[in-house]
């Protein structure tokens, strides 16, 4: 029954019998899409006097925008940082792999390497729309090799940078160019590197903060040059101090530029950051808060050993290990100051919106935002991306009331549905 | 006239539904006959609405052959804007039926030009065959749709500018800014709600009582304009007993009384006894 195609030929769906998340609320609604993106039916019913083709019946669902993942350094066996002459097929594999977490675009991350591997990695990839391949290509997420030694992390040291000669250009000649790059992590107490934060915000680029020893004030003024992510909060960075809050205390700081938000990722995998941490952040600053995996290769893979970058990791349950530092099984609980180094984690995006929201007691509202219109508003695609809103892409993901995806959608297509 | 008095709004917007539903059925409307049916907007018939779209969901009633015109709607207010008559009709009727948009009327208050917009409409409403039954409300000041006291009791569509009184019961859709509510509306007029072959007006509520004294114990008058409807051969108003606050008491237990009969009237009809 379409349209009087005063506007447009194209065929009309209608998701009806489900729950919609729209202005911060789950409202029971239809939501219409047309040509890959989301209808206004109130226009579509006075302006064109037209109404659905067709009719997709969601049983009751939950439907989200589909969740954006802005640090992912492979998983399935495939590792991004490994300089392959086939980058693109293992970026395609991971895409489609990420749709059945409920993921429909994502920024594939490089964690610290050598000039030689960006420059042969990062021409073979670019921002790219998602669909039936798999989720789409928000561009590249450059963690590193500007980042301070002390909080290296699972980062290889001898590929670590500073900035020499006139800041950019020691990045320009690390990267080997800048495009298809959305965003970079480095330390802000680097020499240099105020000046680099500037440049690369003037030309679109998100710039995070992380491993780094950065007090408060280098912070931000880091910000105040247009920095506006930190990288993984908590990890790889000085612990909160009172006197001297570090990195953290930008959650809080009153020298945030007004009409800006600083974003903060958080590794909601239950190992990464206790609970109760997670809920300080949380209580703090709850609407910077955007859930990463920060997964690795061995994402989807039995335990075992692997390689990540230039390192090789061991995977005992849902913990990551530099391998050969300490062998035997540590539960998280203890101190782990000295023992293990976590380098990534193997939890997918929908586990990490489960977990968020169990241990944070936040809303169903807020958990799903915080995978979707969070990172959406911190990459600037909110108009776009990341939220329902009439004229949005059409990105969704339907999951029953405990958060489970049922099914992925792009363009307004199923792109995974969950088997029987 | 007939008056039908129940206990409170949720069963007089539950009559009232049920009324509209079973006239559908009655007249079986087909792709060659359309039913034609007059809507107002308001708090009123809100309640009469969730009914309707109840009886939609449940698979008694389709409005696939129904013709819908709205009684009116608001000058220059974006049609997007929440509070437009559009936005009203869309959210809480049109959005939850089967009705085909193309015969769902409402004029168009943005329109370049406004008098033709409403001869246009009084045209569509001819070329509809008339409406068979018209469903309002009535303003505390006994207006019908815009016909504000004042307004000719035989006119047609036509722009209006609104009185103060309806500006101020209308406020509190706009933040209680009385700067923010559109002072013009275009309305169907008295007479063309009177071409109808009936006319149901919904009353609920203490604050409508002295409309609805004004407008059916005392004489026609077009200071209250709904008192036209005593001229009219087929008027139904139903109200909650709130609404018969200013009423006589032998107004209110005559109407009663009849009503009694009519139930037991009804039980006899096999298809049609869902009314009551």
């Amino acid at each position: 029954m379409p349209s009087n195609k005063s506007v447009s030929d194209a065929a009309i769906t209608q998701f009806i019998n489900c729950r919609i998340l729209r202005d911060h609320r789950l409202q029971r609604d239809d939501l219409w899409v047309r040509e890959g993106k989301v209808l206004d039916p109130e226009k579509l019913f006075f302006d064109e006097k037209g109404y659905a083709d067709k009719l997709v019946d969601c049983e009751g669902s939950i439907i989200a925008p589909g969740f954006i993942d802005v640090q992912i350094n492979g998983g399935y066996g495939i590792d991004f940082s490994q300089a392959s002459d086939d980058v693109s097929s293992g970026v395609s594999f991971v895409a489609k792999k990420i749709l059945q977490h409920g993921v429909t675009s994502f920024c594939p991350t490089l964690v610290t390497s050598p000039p030689a591997v960006y420059h042969k990695v990062l021409p073979q990839i670019k921002v790219s729309d998602g669909g039936e391949h798999g989720a789409g290509v928000l561009g590249f997420h450059l963690e590193g090799p500007f980042i301070s030694v002390e909080k290296k992390g699972a980062h290889p040291e001898q590929f670590l940078r500073t900035f020499q000669s006139g800041g950019i250009e020691d990045l320009m000649e690390a990267y080997g160019g800048l495009d298809n790059i959305a965003m970079v992590t480095l330390a802000p107490e680097l020499g240099g590197s105020q000046s680099v934060v500037k440049e690369l915000c003037q030309r679109g680029i998100t710039v995070s903060l992380g491993h780094s020893v950065a007090n408060l004030s280098q912070a931000e003024e880091a910000v105040h040059h247009g920095a506006s992510f930190i990288t993984h909060l908590f990890n790889a960075m000085l612990p909160f101090h009172h006197r001297d809050p570090g990195i953290v205390g930008l959650l809080t700081s009153d020298q945030v530029p007004a009409g800006r938000t600083v974003y903060y990722g958080m590794i909601a995998d239950g190992i990464h950051t206790n609970p109760a941490a997670l809920r300080i952040a949380h209580r703090a600053h709850p609407s910077g808060l955007v859930l990463v995996t920060d997964a690795i290769t061995a994402m989807g893979l039995p335990p075992g050993r692997h390689t990540l970058g230039q390192q090789v990791i061991e995977i005992q349950g849902l913990h990551a290990y530099v391998a050969g530092l300490n062998a035997a099984y540590q539960p998280p609980t203890t101190c782990s100051a000295c023992t293990k180094t976590l380098c990534g984690s193997i939890a997918t995006m929908d586990m990490c919106v489960r977990h968020f929201k169990h241990a944070s007691g936040c809303s169903v509202e807020e958990a799903l935002e915080a995978a979707s219109l969070h990172p959406a508003k911190l990459l600037g695609i909110s108009h776009k991306k990341g939220n329902l809103d009439y004229g949005s892409d059409a990105d969704l993901v339907l999951l029953d009331d405990a958060l489970n995806v049922e099914a992925t959608f792009i363009s307004g297509e199923e792109v995974w549905r969950k088997g029987p | 006239m007939r008056l039908v008095i129940l206990d409170d709004y949720d069963l007089a917007s539950e009559w009232a539904a049920k009324y509209i539903r079973n006239r559908i059925i009655q007249f079986k409307p087909s792709a060659e006959r359309y039913f034609t049916l007059g809507l107002p907007t308001g708090s009123t018939p809100y309640g009469c609405y969730k009914k309707l779209i109840e009886f939609y969901r449940s698979g008694d009633i389709s409005f696939k052959y129904v013709k819908t015109f709205n009684m009116d709607e608001y000058v220059g207010l974006p049609r997007a804007h929440p509070e437009s008559y559009h936005s009203y009709m869309w959210n809480n009727f049109f959005k939850h039926i089967d009705i085909d948009p193309a015969n769902a009327h409402i004029l168009d208050g943005n329109a370049e030009d406004l008098e033709t917009e409403c001869q246009a409409y009084e045209q569509k409403i001819a070329e509809a065959g008339g409406i068979e039954l018209f469903v309002g409300g009535i303003g505390p000041d006994g207006h019908i749709a815009f016909n504000e006291p004042g307004s000719s009791l035989v006119s047609r569509t036509r722009v209006k500018t609104l009185a103060k009184d309806t500006i101020v019961a209308n406020a509190r859709f706009f933040g209680n800014d009385l700067n923010k509510v559109p002072t013009m509306a275009l309305t169907v007029g008295v007479g063309t709600v009177m071409d109808a072959k009936e006319v149901m007006i919904l009353i609920t509520g203490a604050h409508k009582a002295f409309a609805l004294y004004k407008a059916i114990e005392e004489g026609v008058n077009h200071m209250w304009t709904v008192s036209a409807f005593q001229q009219h051969p087929r008027t139904i108003f139903v109200c909650d007993e709130d609404a018969t606050l200013e009423l006589r008491v032998k107004t209110v237990k005559y109407f009663k009384g009849t009503n009694n009969n009519n139930r037991c009237m009804y039980k006899t009809l096999e298809v049609y006894c869902k009314t009551f």
